[in-house]
């Protein structure tokens, strides 16, 4: 069933990344194909917090099947689609990437890491009912940050 | 025409010397200030919204050090952050909590000199005894780190000191600029302790910020971006949006905080719940610019 899942999530962002790409985007594979993971980590961290925050009722399943796909998220191989020479100081406004992630020192594989952590720990209890979702959803925004913060240039 | 060469020579020395004193260090009253105590508990919350670690903390050391090294670069050219650890000597250990108050109220040194405005002391001036005295008493107990501060790289004339004076006669101004409203509470947090403006609010060529442009947004303090215009036609968000972020980084879309932003939200998620509700109504109430 997780392989299942895991395949279905892998064509989803394949398909995500290839749709943007041809529908007439011509920007980077690499960075087409990162937003696409971003955008689905988004989209399933949207269906949780919207539950944390009353914004939505709480149902069970759904938001078993979004922590799930966040876990399977921290599990694809995300090495075709991190590489340097794709950062904003050779794409520009493209990406928000900065170079310091590939450098030396870069602490993004360890961040990725306790975000792998934190979702393992968010689907968990994510059947338990929206008071155990809250507390476990913060670890999972805190690796969000820890990333953003010294990887990826503030925005307009 | 001796006589004019002597009077345009007293002019012009009195015209320097009235303008020394116009724009000389100023300092608190020290017997007010000493007589203050402290609640080192309660500078902790003080510490957290004044984000003093995001800029003070070593960008490769222990953030709960401030032993500073962090470099900021602007079109004066590269301000580093200063150690402000209690280390006695590179620290700010040996300081008596009258220093203390010099420096956040007054922009002025111990030894009596201005500080450059990349260190908020504008904000800050507004924040009140108890809060600065508390600050202080917190800070005293973090660790300490014996690294010597390095010196600001700065481009003439911006590295004169001197001029720092002209700079407040312009824009130092510790009324708050925002009427109080149903937000008080919130205007303080935001205006003094949290210093929002100093990143949010275009600054003019000399460096002041641009009161008529309040939150409009402006080039990010690293270099790198822009932060957001918190006015009314630019941020959408709700108050309990607002105050959503502030405590969890989340956006409305489930995006999270990034670059500076990121350390700000380190210290609004430590404050208690109607602190966070304060800031988001004052940013709901502020006036439409752009």
């Amino acid at each position: 069933m997780k392989f299942l899942l895991t395949l279905a999530l892998s064509a989803t962002i394949a398909a995500t990344a290839s749709t943007a790409f041809a529908g007439g985007h011509d920007g980077n594979p690499a960075v087409t194909a990162r937003k696409a993971h971003m955008q689905i980590y988004q989209h399933n961290l949207t269906i949780l917090g919207n539950m944390v925050r009353g914004n939505a009722d709480y149902d069970a399943a759904a938001a078993q099947a979004a922590a799930d796909n966040m876990v399977i998220l921290t599990t694809l191989n995300q090495s075709t689609y991190w590489i340097p020479g794709t950062t904003n100081a050779e794409l520009g406004d493209e990406t928000r990437t900065l170079p310091a992630i590939f450098e030396s020192g870069s602490t993004a594989r360890e961040i990725g890491g306790q975000l792998a952590a934190a979702t393992v720990a968010l689907a968990a209890v994510a059947s338990d009912g929206v008071e155990a979702i809250g507390p476990a959803l913060g670890p999972v925004g805190a690796s969000c940050t820890a990333c953003h913060r010294p990887y990826r240039i503030s925005r307009n | 025409m001796r006589r004019l060469l002597i009077i345009t020579a007293f002019g012009a020395i009195a015209t320097l010397a009235g303008g020394l004193w116009v724009t000389r260090p100023l300092t608190v009253d020290a017997d007010t200030v000493s007589a203050i105590e402290g609640n080192a508990a309660a500078g902790e919350m003080v510490f957290a919204l004044g984000s003093c670690a995001s800029c003070h903390t070593s960008p490769d050391g222990d953030k709960a050090v401030l032993a500073g090294g962090r470099e900021f670069t602007t079109d004066f050219g590269t301000f580093v952050a200063p150690n402000i650890s209690p280390d006695m000597l590179n620290g700010i250990g040996n300081w008596s909590q009258v220093d203390f108050f010099n420096a956040l109220r007054q922009g002025t040194s111990p030894d009596g000199k201005h500080y450059f405005p990349a260190f908020p002391y504008a904000s800050y001036a507004r924040m009140t005894d108890t809060d600065v005295a508390n600050l202080w008493a917190y800070m005293a107990t973090l660790p300490s780190s014996d690294q010597p501060s390095q010196s600001h790289r700065l481009t003439f004339p911006f590295n004169m000191r001197a001029g720092v004076g002209v700079w407040k006669a312009l824009y130092f101004r510790t009324a708050f600029v925002q009427p109080a409203g149903d937000t008080e509470r919130g205007r303080y947090l935001a205006e003094a302790i949290g210093h929002c403006a100093e990143c949010h609010t275009p600054r003019t060529a000399l460096g002041g910020l641009q009161n008529n442009r309040w939150m409009a947004g402006a080039p990010d303090p690293s270099g790198k971006g822009k932060t957001p215009g918190l006015s009314p036609a630019q941020l959408k968000w709700s108050a309990d949006d607002i105050a959503y972020y502030l405590e969890t980084g989340l956006t409305p879309d489930f995006d999270s905080a990034g670059g500076g932003m990121a350390a700000v939200i380190e210290g609004t998620s430590k404050l208690p719940p109607e602190d966070r509700a304060a800031i988001a109504a004052y940013i709901k109430a502020l006036p439409a610019t752009e």
